[in-house]
């Protein structure tokens, strides 16, 4: 589903991606792991098509199609949705009309049509009781003044929504209380199938206990650097990256 | 694509840029070209004035005559010949002013149900629109809807022509008063060979039964519209006004040198709004209006209140300050503005808040957006005379830019006379930020739309003042009005 190859990533002539090849087969959730700056938000970014992330070298396809070479809303209507570490706040756009406009604009890139207001409404409805969210976050403006928590849970709401093809949910633990992020998973397991692809990227076991990886990646200096099972998110946790760091220097 | 196929193309899109581009084929009636004093005498008689306003008319003639066109406003343009242009067409079917809708030539119906206003009432009472409108087509009003159900609750909505012939008093004791006729250049030209515009009477402790609006259309070519609007509110009475402006597509630039002017007596309210779309002319700059208006309230009575909202996309030249003279004790004034100028469009808009009386209050909201290669100016000033005790002033004004060809100016002007009395002024500037734009296109939203969207939050303090109505169709505009700005 997606395949990414020896990619190579600048941004401002900075190379932060080395040669990083990684495939998720439709139906797996993997999971990225890595430390601090090593690349893990650059490459969801750059799969994104983020302005200034610039691929130098190498490939990513989506189901086949070739991601690079596209505007960041055709590889949303190919079906790929990146919930950001950090949500963006769009002062005065309220939460409703962002999510109808985007659902709308995904729809019909679908060739399905736009949903008629109650529809939507009942759509949306529905995804907030999932998610424990209080339909007043949406008539403020997106995201802003939201905490943590809150933006996080705003993502999983619009990723719902979207129903995408493949998802890259970029720290979206980070943030969550206990429960939320309970929640949150729940959210995102419901959306597992044999269809759909996850990338999950976490610093923390704690999530991949809600939400079990096929395969766990370290990501190291802009590169893959070692992959496993979920244990391998265990002894991770347990031990650090110095093992995985220490073999990398060697 | 074949030429042909690809010039077809090309029209269809720059039609959808401007959907108000058309022109309508009917018969006109003109004034000879030019300006002079037989223009003046012609224009008068043709609106059979009385002789005093006819006088007026000509002394106004006389002191432009002397006068010299400002050129403080930060706006580029070839110097206008007013020799060579004309100053009154009416469209010939309407020469015997029609009596009622089922009169107006229907050529004109259909060109007010292309623009979207249905002029029939059972139509408008059909759709969710509680609304009267005043449509005035060149130099003439046409006709003006629901007089009758104002009438009733002793509103006075007319053509400014018609108020002339029925409520001469009124138009005698108001006209000028707020706008003197030699206030600046074009108040003067305006005061000389002004056509039509609207006439709004509402008597004391009346609240205003609905909407009212006038939608300003020019139609014929090398004409200029000069209309002059006058909304008098007596001692407790509201009204919500609207205007909204519309022009063919020309090659050449057209002039729109409009008057208005607002009293209003104690604890009275004017909301006024404005929906400008004149023609702004292609992404070259070719043709558009150059629309300068003076707008100007005075809040004469203590407690009373006027708001000034403006949603200006069109034209290719902007040169408006709609002000309020906060005379009255306790009196407030208004002003939310948002500003669009894309491609070789101008803007030089703003207001001024006098304060006189003690305690009024002030505030001023100001969105200007700029694009492709315009240029967006805010002007402000706020004056606070010795008489304005504890007056209050709130300014914050905001700019965007999209993409880096474009500018953003500030001109804000403080007078302060008072010590007791407070300005507070805020400004950004800023550009349309990258971040908001990829966050919505990740989310399927394409570019064009991610910026309309962001703008339209951007804007969103001012639109949200606009009535129900209109926001909705303002916020399209936004849209359609920053097409091409992108990419
Ligand atoms: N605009 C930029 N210019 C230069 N360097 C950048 C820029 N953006 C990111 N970087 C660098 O790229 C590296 C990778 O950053 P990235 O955000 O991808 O890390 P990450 O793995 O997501 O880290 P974290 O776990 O803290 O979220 C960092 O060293 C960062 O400083
Ligand atoms: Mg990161």
């Amino acid at each position: 589903m997606l395949e990414i190859n020896n990619l190579h990533v600048d941004i401002d002539g900075k190379q932060i991606i080395n040669g990083l090849t990684l495939t998720v087969p439709a139906g797996e959730v993997h999971a990225v792991m890595g430390p601090n700056g090593s690349g893990k938000s650059t490459l969801s970014y750059t799969l994104a098509g983020r302005d200034g992330y610039e691929a130098t070298d190498g490939t990513a396809t989506l189901g086949g199609a070739d991601l690079l070479g596209l505007d960041p809303e055709e590889r949303a209507a190919l079906g790929l949705f990146l919930a950001f570490q950090y949500p963006v706040e769009i002062p005065g756009v309220a939460g409703m009309t962002f999510v109808k406009t985007a659902l709308n604009a995904v729809r019909t890139a679908r060739g399905e049509g736009e949903l008629s207001a109650l529809d939507f409404l009942k759509l949306v409805r529905a995804h907030l009781k999932d998610l424990g969210i209080d339909e007043a976050m949406l008539k403020r403006p997106v995201n802003a003044g939201f905490s943590g928590g809150e933006k996080k849970r705003n993502e999983v709401l619009q990723m719902a929504l979207l129903e995408p093809k493949f998802c890259i949910l970029d720290e979206t633990d980070s943030g969550l209380d206990i429960d939320a992020l309970k929640i949150v998973a729940d959210g995102v397991n419901r959306m597992r199938g044999p269809e759909r692809g996850m990338l999950v990227i976490t610093h923390y076991q704690r999530l991949l206990d809600y939400i079990k990886p096929d395969k766990v990646h370290v990501l190291a200096k802009g590169r893959i650097v070692k992959t496993g099972g979920p244990e391998l998110a265990l002894e991770l946790e347990e031990k650090g990256y110095g093992d995985v760091l220490a073999g990398l220097a060697a | 694509m074949s030429a042909t196929a690809e010039t077809v193309a090309d029209v269809e899109r720059l039609n959808e840029k401007y959907k108000y581009g058309f022109v309508t084929d009917i018969e006109a009636e003109y004034a000879p070209k030019g300006l002079s004093e037989d223009t003046v005498r012609f224009i008068s008689a043709k609106k059979n004035e009385p002789e005093w306003l006819l006088e007026w008319r000509l002394e106004a003639y006389r002191r432009w005559l002397e006068m010299k066109e400002p050129d403080w406003g930060k706006l580029r343009y070839p110097p206008i010949d007013y020799e060579d242009a004309y100053y009154y067409s009416a469209p010939k079917s309407n020469e015997n002013a029609p009596e009622s809708l089922d009169d107006v030539d229907p050529e004109l119906l259909r060109t007010y149900e292309k623009l979207g206003i249905p002029l029939r009432e059972q139509e408008m009472l059909a759709g969710v629109k509680n609304i009267a409108v005043d449509v005035v087509f060149d130099s003439v009003s046409v006709a003006t809807t629901f007089k009758k159900k104002l009438a009733e609750a002793g509103v006075i909505f007319s053509s400014i022509s018609e108020a002339i012939q029925e409520h001469p008093e009124l138009i005698r004791k108001y006209m000028g008063a707020v706008v003197p006729r030699d206030d600046n250049y074009f108040a003067a030209l305006n005061s000389a060979v002004f056509t039509d515009g609207s006439f709004v009477y509402i008597p004391k402790g009346v609240k205003c039964p609905m909407e009212l609006s006038t939608y300003f259309r020019i139609n014929a070519e090398n004409t200029g519209q000069f209309e002059r609007t006058l909304i008098i509110a007596e001692e407790g009475s509201y009204v919500s006004y609207l205007e909204g402006c519309t022009a063919p597509m020309r090659d050449e630039n057209q002039l729109h040198a409009a008057v208005v002017e607002l009293v209003t007596h104690a604890d009275a309210e004017i909301k006024y709004s404005t929906v400008q779309n004149w023609y702004p002319g292609d992404e070259n700059g070719v043709g558009g209006i150059y629309n300068f208006v003076t707008k100007r309230a005075l809040c004469a009575g203590d407690r009373s209140k006027v708001s000034w909202t403006q949603v200006e996309t069109g034209s290719a030249i902007t040169w408006k300050y709609p002000s309020c003279i906060l005379q009255g004790d306790d009196s407030q004034g208004e002003f939310y503005s948002v500003a669009i100028a894309n491609n070789m469009q101008q803007a030089d808009t703003g207001t001024k808040m006098i304060h006189m009386g003690k305690r009024t209050r002030s505030r001023i909201i100001s969105k200007g957006i700029s694009a492709g290669k315009a240029q967006n100016s805010y002007r402000g000033l706020v004056k606070m005379l010795p008489t304005a005790e504890k007056a209050r002033n709130y300014t914050q004004c905001d700019s965007l830019l999209i993409g880096d060809q474009c500018g953003a100016h500030t001109f804000p002007y403080i007078e302060s006379q008072n010590r007791s009395a407070r300005v507070e002024h805020e400004a950004t500037t800023s550009k349309i930020s990258e971040d908001q734009l990829f966050y919505c296109r990740q989310r399927g939203i394409g570019e064009e739309e991610a910026v309309a969207l962001v703008v339209n939050g951007f804007c969103r303090e001012v639109l949200q003042q606009l009535p129900m109505e209109f926001a909705v169709e303002a916020q399209k505009l936004v849209s359609i009005s920053l097409e091409g700005s992108v990419g």
